[in-house]
C-alpha cells in the first residue's frame, strides 16, 4: 500500500496541532491579565450561574430525552436529503424504502408521544 | 522380554436369537430404579422388594445368556448395535453392546453377588427411612456397571464408568449426614476425576490416531501405531484404571469410601466397581500387550500397591478399613496379573472373580458384626464373638481362609499362579515382583489373622452395654451363599475359565519358567504359615485398647503411608494456588494496577483505596490489556 | 446518475422481516393499547411472530436453495438457517420465562425503569405490573441475532451486532427487585459492550484497508491475493475477534459476564446465556470459516491460547462462587471455551458440533435458569448457594431436575452435555488441536466439581429455617422447564436426529 496520498494529510494534522498549541501557549504570554468574577464564570446563556445543578449534579432525564429525540429526527432529515436529490434515479423502490423508513421513525414517534415523552411535566 | 503381538484379528459376530435382547440386562435394573425414583414415597412399602427382584431377574437372565453363549461354536461373542449414538461425519459411535466370554463372567459376578448383597441390604437397611432411595441408587449402580462391561466400544465403557462413579459418589455421601461421609464422597469424586480425565483423553487419542473408539477397530489398529503413541495411550488408560480401582497413586479414596453403608462397601468398593480398572486393562489387552514398557509400569503399580495395602492393613484398627486396604492390596495382585500379560490375564480375572465372592462375604460379615455390636467398628473392642454369632463367624472364617490362600479354598488356586507368573517374568524384575507378591502373601496372612482373631476370638473387650447377637436370616443366608462361593470358586475356575476366556485374552502356551509350580507353592505356603502363626501368637490374648506409641514404620502405616499428604502436595496445593491466583487476577489484580496507576498519577496515597471488585474501569482496562496481548500474539505468531 | 437497485429475495429474509415487523407492531401496541391490556396483546403477538419466523426458517430449509440477497449483504445458507432456527426455538423458550407472571405479581420486570431506585415512587410501583416493552425489545434482539448469523459482510454484521446488543443493555436494567444491581449491570454491560463494538468497528476499518472489501468472499480472496501489508490484516482480524470474543465471553473479555448475569432479571440472563451465545458463535464461525479460513494458521495459535485460558479460568473460578447466578456465569465462560475449541478445529466436524453444542447448551441453561427463578423467598429469588442447602428435602422434584441439569453441565454421559462436549473435542482432535482437547478435558473435570457441590448441598444438607421454598411454576415456566429438560435428555440419549439436522445444514456458502 502506497502511503504517499496520506503524507499531505499528516502534514495538515501536524500544522493544525502546532497552531492549536501555539495559540494556547501564546495567549497567556501576550495578553494582559486582569481577572474579575464575571470573567471566571462559566457561560450559561446569561442566567445566573449555579454552582451545581439541583439534585446533586443530576439533570432531569427529560433533557436527555429531548436531545435524543432531536438527534433521531435530525438524522432522518440528513437521510432524506440525498434521497430527495436522487429521487428520480431511485424510482419506486427508493420511494417505498423511504416510506418504510419514515414509518419506523413514526412508530417510535407515536410511542414517545403516547407514553408522555413529549410532556415536560 | 516377551512382546506378545496381538495377531488374531478381532471380529465380533452379530447376535442372533435370544442374544439380540441382551440390552434387557441393564434395562431391567434401570427401569426398576426409574420406578423407585418416580413413584417416590408411594413405593416406600414395597420398593426394596422391587429392587431385589429386578437384580435377581437380571441374574437369571444373565445365566440364560451365558448358556446361550456357551452353546455358540467358534468365536463366542454376540454384538448388538442398538442404535447409532453419534452417527454423523467422521465420528461414528454406536450404542452397541457386546456379550463375549469376558463380559459374560462379569455379568454373572455383578448380578450374582449383586443379588445376594441386595437381599442382605433388605435386612441391613430395614430401619433406614431412606431405604427406597437406597435401592433406587443401588439398582442404578447395577445398571451402570452392566453397561460398563457390556459396551462394545470405549464410549459405552465410559458411560458405565461415569455412571458407577456417580452412583458410588452418591451412595457414599447420601446416606450419612456426618461430615466425614461428605468429605469421603468428595475425595472419591476428585480422585476418580483425575483418573477419568486420563481415560477421556485416551479416548480422544484413539479417535485421533485410529478414527474409532470401537474395540475391534482399536485392537486391530494398535499394531499400526508407533510405540510412543501406544505407551501414551496405555498410560492414560492406566491412569483411569488406577483412579477407579484405588491403585497407587490414587489409592487414598477407597478406604475413606467405607463411610458409606456396608452393603455399598461390599458391592461397589469390594466386589464390582473397583475391579473396573482391571476389566479396562484386560479388555484393552491388545493395547497393553503391544508395549513392554507399559506392561512394566502396570506390574510395578500392581506390586507397589499390593505392598502398600498390606502394610497399611497391618496398622489399622477399623474393621472396614482393614478390609478396604486388603481390597486395595488384592486389586494390586490383579494389576500385577494383567500387567504380566500373556496367560496371566486370565489369572487376574479369575482372582477378581474369587475376590468378588470372599471379599463381599467378609464385608457383609463385618456388617453383620457391626449390626450385632451397635455399629462398633474398632477391632480392639471386639473379641470372643464366635460364641454369639456362629454363622457370621464360620462364613467370615471361610472368607478369611480363602483370602490368605490356604488350600483348598479359592484364594489358593487364584493367588498362587499370579505369584508364580511374577517369578517367571524374565530378567531380574521377575525376582523383584515375585518377591513383592510373596511378601504380600505373608503380610496378608498376618493382618487378616490379626483381624479375625481380634474380632472373633480371645477375651471380650467390648464397651459397656453390648449384647451381640446373630443377624436375621435375610442377612445370614447371603453370607452362607457367598461363603459357598469362596470355597467353590477356586476349583471351578482354575481349569475351565481359562479356556472360556481364551477368545478374548488370547491363547498362550504353558510357559515353563525358572521356578516350578510346586516350588512356588511351597514358598508361598511357608510364608503364609509364618504370617498366620505370628498373627495368632501376637493377638490370641487380645490387644491394647488404645493406640500405642510406635516406631516410624507403624506410624507411617497408621497415617496411610502419608498418601493424603502426598495428594495434598501433588493435587490440592497446585489447584488451590491456581484458584487463588486466578481469583486475584480476576478481582483484584487488574484493579490494583488501576489504583496503583491512579495513585502514581494523582500523587496521593489516599487514592490507593482497598482493592475492590466490580469497577467498570478495571474491567475495561483488563479488556484493553487482553486486546493488546491478542494483537501482539497474532503478530508474533505470523511475523515473528 | 444511475443506481443499480439491489435484488431482494423477500422470502429468504422473511424470518427476520417478520420479527422486525412484529417488534414495530409491539412498539405501537405499547403506545396505543391501554396498560392493562398490553401484556395480553404482547405475549401472543411475540409468540405468533416467533412461530411464523420459525415456520419461514423451516420452509427455507426445505427449499434447499442457498442465496445471497439484498445486494450481497445477507446470505441464507444451511448453517445460517440452522442457527436462525436455533435462535427462534431458544427464543420461544426464553419468551416463556420472560412472560411468566405467576411467580411474582406483575412478573420479573419493573413497572417504570426510570424511577430512582429506593425512592418512595419506587416502593409504590412494586405492586404494579411490569413493563411490556420487554417483548418488542426481545423481538428486536432476536431479529438482530438472526441477521448477525446471516450477514455476508462486516458492515451488515456490525449493524446486526448493535441491533441485538442495544435491547439487551436495556433489558438488563429492568429487574423488579434489586434495582441498583440491575442498573449497575446494565451500565457495565453497555459501557464494555460499546468498548467492544469500537474494537469491532476498528477491525472492520483495518480489514477494509487491507482487502478493499468488507464482504466475506472478497476478504477471503484478498487474503491470498492482496499485496497490502499483512500487518493490516492481522490487526484487523485481532480487533474483529476481540469484538466477537467479548460477546461470547471469552477470557480476558469475560469480565462483564458474572456481574451482568447476576444483576440482570433472571429470564433475561437465561435469554442472553442461550440466544446471545448462539448468535455470537454463529457470527464468529462465519467470520473465521468464510472470510479468514485461509489465515487459520495465523489465528489458531492465539485463539487456541484464548480458548484454553477461557476453559481454565471459567472452570476454576466457578469453584469459588457462592451465588448460583454467578456460578452459571462462570460456567458460561467455560462453555465458551469448549465452543471455541470446536470452532478452532476449522473443519466440517468443528462447524457441526459447535452448532450442536450451542443448541444443547442453550436448552440446558434455559432450564437451569427456570429453576433459579422458582427458588424464592419473600425477597424474591434466593440465589445465594447457602440458601439452597437442603432444597432436596423440601422439593425433591425440582431438586432432582436441577440435579439432572447439573449433571448435564458436568458432561456426565447420557445427557446432552456429554454428547456436545464429546463432539467438539472429537472435532478438535480431528483438526489437530489435541493439546486444546487435553486442556478441555481437564477443565471439564474441574468444572464438574462446583456442579456436584450444588447437588450435594441440595440433597445432603439439612434444610435450615431460611431455606427458600420452590414456588409452583406457572404454565409458562413449566413449559420452558419441560422443554429444556426434555431436550437435555433427548440430545444426550438419542442425539442422532439433531446431528442429522446439523449435518444436512452443510457448510457455509461463500
Amino acid at each position: 500500500m502506497s502511503l504517499s496520498p496520506y503524507v499531505p494529510i499528516v502534514g495538515l494534522f501536524a500544522l493544525a496541532a502546532a497552531f492549536a498549541l501555539f495559540s494556547v501557549a501564546a495567549a497567556p504570554l501576550t495578553g494582559p491579565r486582569r481577572y474579575n468574577r464575571a470573567k471566571l464564570d462559566a457561560y450559561e446563556c446569561g442566567i445566573e450561574p449555579t454552582p451545581q445543578a439541583a439534585g446533586g449534579g443530576k439533570f432531569p432525564v427529560k433533557f436527555y430525552l429531548t436531545a435524543m429525540l432531536f438527534i433521531v429526527f435530525d438524522i432522518e432529515i440528513i437521510f432524506l436529503y440525498p434521497w430527495a436529490v436522487s429521487f428520480n434515479a431511485l424510482g419506486l423502490f427508493g420511494f417505498v424504502e423511504m416510506v418504510l423508513f419514515i414509518g419506523t421513525v413514526f412508530v417510535a414517534y407515536a410511542y414517545v408521544w403516547r407514553r408522555g415523552g413529549l410532556d415536560w411535566d | 522380554m516377551d512382546n506378545i503381538q496381538y495377531s488374531a484379528a478381532v471380529e465380533y459376530a452379530a447376535a442372533s436369537g435370544t442374544l439380540s435382547s441382551i440390552w434387557l440386562l441393564f434395562a431391567i435394573p434401570l427401569a426398576s430404579a426409574a420406578v423407585l425414583f418416580l413413584l417416590g414415597r408411594r413405593a416406600d412399602k414395597w420398593g426394596h422388594l422391587l429392587g431385589v427382584a429386578s437384580v435377581v431377574a437380571t441374574f437369571v437372565l444373565g445365566l440364560v445368556y451365558f448358556f446361550q453363549l456357551k452353546g455358540l461354536s467358534g468365536n463366542r461373542s454376540a454384538e448388538v448395535d442398538l442404535f447409532s449414538f453419534m452417527p454423523v461425519g467422521s465420528l461414528k459411535v454406536d450404542f452397541g453392546l457386546l456379550l463375549d466370554p469376558l463380559s459374560a463372567v462379569f455379568v454373572l459376578l455383578i448380578t450374582g453377588v449383586g443379588s445376594l448383597i441386595h437381599i442382605y441390604a433388605v435386612g441391613y437397611m430395614a430401619h433406614d427411612p431412606g431405604r427406597r432411595r437406597f435401592f433406587a441408587f443401588f439398582n442404578l449402580f447395577i445398571a451402570a456397571m452392566l453397561l460398563l462391561v457390556l459396551g462394545n466400544n470405549y464410549v459405552m465403557l465410559y458411560f458405565g464408568w461415569e455412571g458407577v462413579g456417580l452412583a458410588s459418589y452418591l451412595l457414599i455421601s447420601f446416606f450419612f449426614d456426618k461430615p466425614s461421609a461428605a468429605t469421603a464422597g468428595k475425595k472419591a469424586f476428585l480422585m476418580n476425576r483425575v483418573g477419568d480425565a486420563g481415560f477421556a483423553i485416551a479416548m480422544f487419542l484413539m479417535f485421533a490416531q485410529l478414527g474409532s473408539v470401537n474395540y475391534d477397530d482399536v485392537f486391530n489398529g494398535v499394531n499400526q501405531l508407533t510405540q510412543g503413541t501406544v505407551l501414551v495411550m496405555g498410560l492414560l488408560l492406566l491412569l483411569g484404571a488406577c483412579g477407579k480401582s484405588g491403585q497407587f497413586p490414587l489409592q487414598a479414596w477407597l478406604p475413606d469410601a467405607m463411610e458409606g453403608p456396608t452393603p455399598v462397601s461390599a458391592l461397589i468398593h469390594a466386589a464390582t466397581m473397583v475391579t473396573a480398572g482391571v476389566y479396562l486393562i484386560a479388555r484393552s489387552n491388545a493395547v497393553f500387550s503391544a508395549n513392554a514398557t507399559l506392561q512394566t509400569v502396570v506390574v510395578s503399580i500392581g506390586a507397589l500397591t499390593l505392598l502398600i495395602g498390606c502394610v497399611i492393613g497391618c496398622a489399622k484398627d477399623d474393621i472396614k478399613r482393614v478390609l478396604a486396604y486388603s481390597t486395595v492390596s488384592q486389586i494390586g495382585y490383579m494389576f500385577l496379573g494383567v500387567g504380566l500379560g500373556g496367560a496371566a490375564y486370565a489369572l487376574a480375572i479369575i482372582h477378581l472373580l474369587a475376590h468378588g465372592f470372599f471379599k463381599a462375604g467378609m464385608f457383609l460379615g463385618a456388617g453383620s458384626v457391626m449390626h450385632g455390636m451397635q455399629d462398633q467398628v474398632d477391632i480392639r473392642r471386639f473379641g470372643g464373638l464366635w460364641k454369639y454369632m456362629k454363622i457370621t463367624w464360620i462364613t467370615f472364617g471361610l472368607g478369611y481362609v480363602a483370602i490368605i490362600g490356604l488350600p483348598p479354598l479359592s484364594g489358593f488356586f487364584t493367588k498362587d499362579p499370579i505369584i508364580l507368573a511374577a517369578f517367571n517374568r524374565p530378567g531380574w524384575t521377575g525376582w523383584l515382583f515375585g518377591g513383592a507378591a510373596l511378601l504380600g502373601a505373608g503380610l496378608t496372612a498376618f493382618y487378616m489373622t490379626r483381624l479375625f482373631v481380634l474380632t472373633f476370638h480371645g477375651p471380650k473387650r467390648w464397651t459397656d452395654g453390648q449384647h451381640p447377637h446373630e443377624s436375621p436370616a435375610v442377612m445370614t443366608v447371603p453370607l452362607v451363599l457367598l461363603a459357598v462361593g469362596s470355597v467353590a470358586s477356586g476349583f471351578l475356575m482354575s481349569t475351565s475359565v481359562v479356556d472360556w476366556l481364551t477368545p478374548v485374552l488370547g491363547k498362550h502356551a504353558e510357559e515353563h519358567g525358572r521356578l516350578g509350580h510346586w516350588t512356588v507353592t511351597g514358598m508361598t505356603m511357608a510364608v503364609v504359615a509364618l504370617g498366620l502363626a505370628a498373627g495368632v501368637l501376637l493377638f490370641r490374648k487380645g490387644t491394647a485398647l488404645e493406640e500405642q506409641p510406635a516406631g516410624p514404620v507403624v506410624t507411617a502405616a497408621r497415617n496411610n503411608l502419608y498418601a493424603d499428604t502426598f495428594n495434598e502436595l501433588v493435587f490440592e496445593l497446585p489447584g488451590r494456588y491456581l484458584t487463588r491466583a486466578l481469583v486475584f487476577l480476576d478481582n483484584r489484580g487488574i484493579d490494583g494496577v488501576v489504583n496503583g496507576l491512579a495513585a502514581m498519577v494523582g500523587g496521593g496515597s489516599g487514592r490507593l483505596r482497598r482493592a475492590q471488585t466490580g469497577y467498570v474501569r478495571s474491567y475495561a482496562l483488563s479488556m484493553l490489556g487482553g486486546a493488546l496481548l491478542v494483537v501482539a500474539a497474532l503478530m508474533a505468531v505470523t511475523l515473528g | 446518475m444511475t443506481f443499480k437497485l439491489p435484488a431482494i429475495d423477500y422470502l429468504a429474509l422473511a424470518p427476520m422481516l417478520v420479527l422486525f415487523g412484529a417488534a414495530c407492531a409491539g412498539v405501537l401496541v405499547d403506545a396505543l393499547v391501554p396498560r392493562e391490556w398490553r401484556y395480553h396483546v404482547q405475549v401472543p403477538l411475540s409468540l405468533v411472530a416467533l412461530l411464523a419466523s420459525g415456520g419461514f426458517v423451516v420452509a427455507l430449509a426445505n427449499r434447499k436453495e442457498h442465496v445471497v440477497t439484498a445486494g450481497s449483504a445477507v446470505v441464507i445458507d444451511g448453517p445460517g438457517l440452522f442457527l436462525q432456527g436455533s435462535i427462534v426455538v431458544l427464543g420461544i423458550v426464553a419468551l416463556f420465562l420472560v412472560a411468566e407472571r405467576r411467580l411474582e405479581p406483575g412478573g420479573a420486570f419493573v413497572a417504570q425503569a426510570a424511577v430512582v431506585a429506593g425512592s418512595e415512587a419506587d416502593r409504590k410501583q412494586m405492586r404494579k405490573p411490569g413493563v411490556t416493552e420487554v417483548y418488542p425489545m426481545m423481538l428486536f434482539a432476536l431479529a438482530g441475532m438472526m441477521l448477525f448469523c446471516s450477514a455476508n459482510d462486516l458492515l451488515t454484521m456490525f449493524v446486526a451486532l448493535e441491533v441485538f446488543s442495544l435491547p439487551l443493555y436495556l433489558l438488563c436494567a429492568l429487574a423488579r427487585r434489586r434495582r441498583l444491581l440491575s442498573q449497575e449491570a446494565a451500565v457495565k454491560y453497555f459501557l464494555l459492550g460499546a468498548f467492544a463494538s469500537a474494537f469491532f468497528l476498528y477491525g472492520v476499518a483495518m480489514i477494509y484497508g487491507y482487502a478493499g472489501k468488507v464482504d466475506f468472499r472478497g476478504i477471503n480472496e484478498a487474503v491470498l491475493g492482496s499485496s497490502n501489508s499483512k500487518t493490516l490484516l492481522l490487526i484487523g482480524l485481532a480487533m474483529l475477534a476481540i469484538g466477537l470474543l467479548f460477546k461470547v465471553a471469552a477470557v480476558p473479555f469475560h469480565v462483564w459476564t458474572p456481574d451482568v448475569y447476576q444483576g440482570a432479571p433472571t429470564p433475561i440472563t437465561a435469554f442472553m446465556a442461550a440466544c446471545t451465545k448462539v448468535a455470537a458463535f454463529g457470527g464468529l464461525l462465519r467470520v473465521l470459516y468464510v472470510a479468514f479460513e485461509r489465515s487459520s494458521w495465523d489465528f489458531r495459535p492465539t485463539l487456541g491460547v484464548i480458548a484454553a485460558a477461557t476453559m481454565i479460568v471459567g472452570a476454576v473460578l466457578a469453584v469459588t462462587q457462592t451465588d448460583i447466578k454467578r456460578l452459571l456465569a462462570y460456567s458460561s465462560v467455560a462453555n465458551a471455551g469448549y465452543l471455541l475449541t470446536g470452532t478452532l478445529s476449522m473443519n466440517r466436524d468443528g462447524l457441526k458440533y459447535t452448532m450442536f453444542y450451542l443448541v444443547a447448551y442453550g436448552f440446558t441453561v434455559l432450564a437451569a435458569f427456570a429453576i433459579v427463578m422458582l427458588v424464592r423467598d419473600s425477597d424474591g429469588e434466593a440465589t445465594h448457594l447457602a440458601r439452597w442447602a437442603g432444597l432436596g428435602r423440601r422439593s425433591p422434584v425440582f431438586a432432582s431436575l436441577f440435579t439432572f441439569l447439573m449433571l448435564a453441565f458436568a458432561g456426565i454421559p447420557l445427557t446432552s452435555g456429554f454428547t456436545a462436549k464429546f463432539g467438539v473435542f472429537a472435532a478438535a482432535v480431528g483438526g489437530n488441536m489435541t493439546w486444546l482437547v487435553i486442556i478441555g478435558v481437564l477443565s471439564s473435570m474441574i468444572l464438574a466439581f462446583p456442579y456436584l457441590r450444588v447437588v450435594v448441598l441440595m440433597w445432603l444438607s439439612v434444610p435450615g429455617d431460611d431455606t427458600p421454598t420452590v414456588s409452583v411454576p406457572g404454565a409458562f415456566t413449566a413449559a420452558a422447564l419441560f422443554v429444556g429438560v426434555a431436550m437435555t435428555l433427548v440430545l444426550g440419549v438419542a442425539p442422532n436426529q439433531a446431528l442429522e439436522l446439523v449435518n444436512d445444514a452443510g457448510a457455509f456458502l461463500r
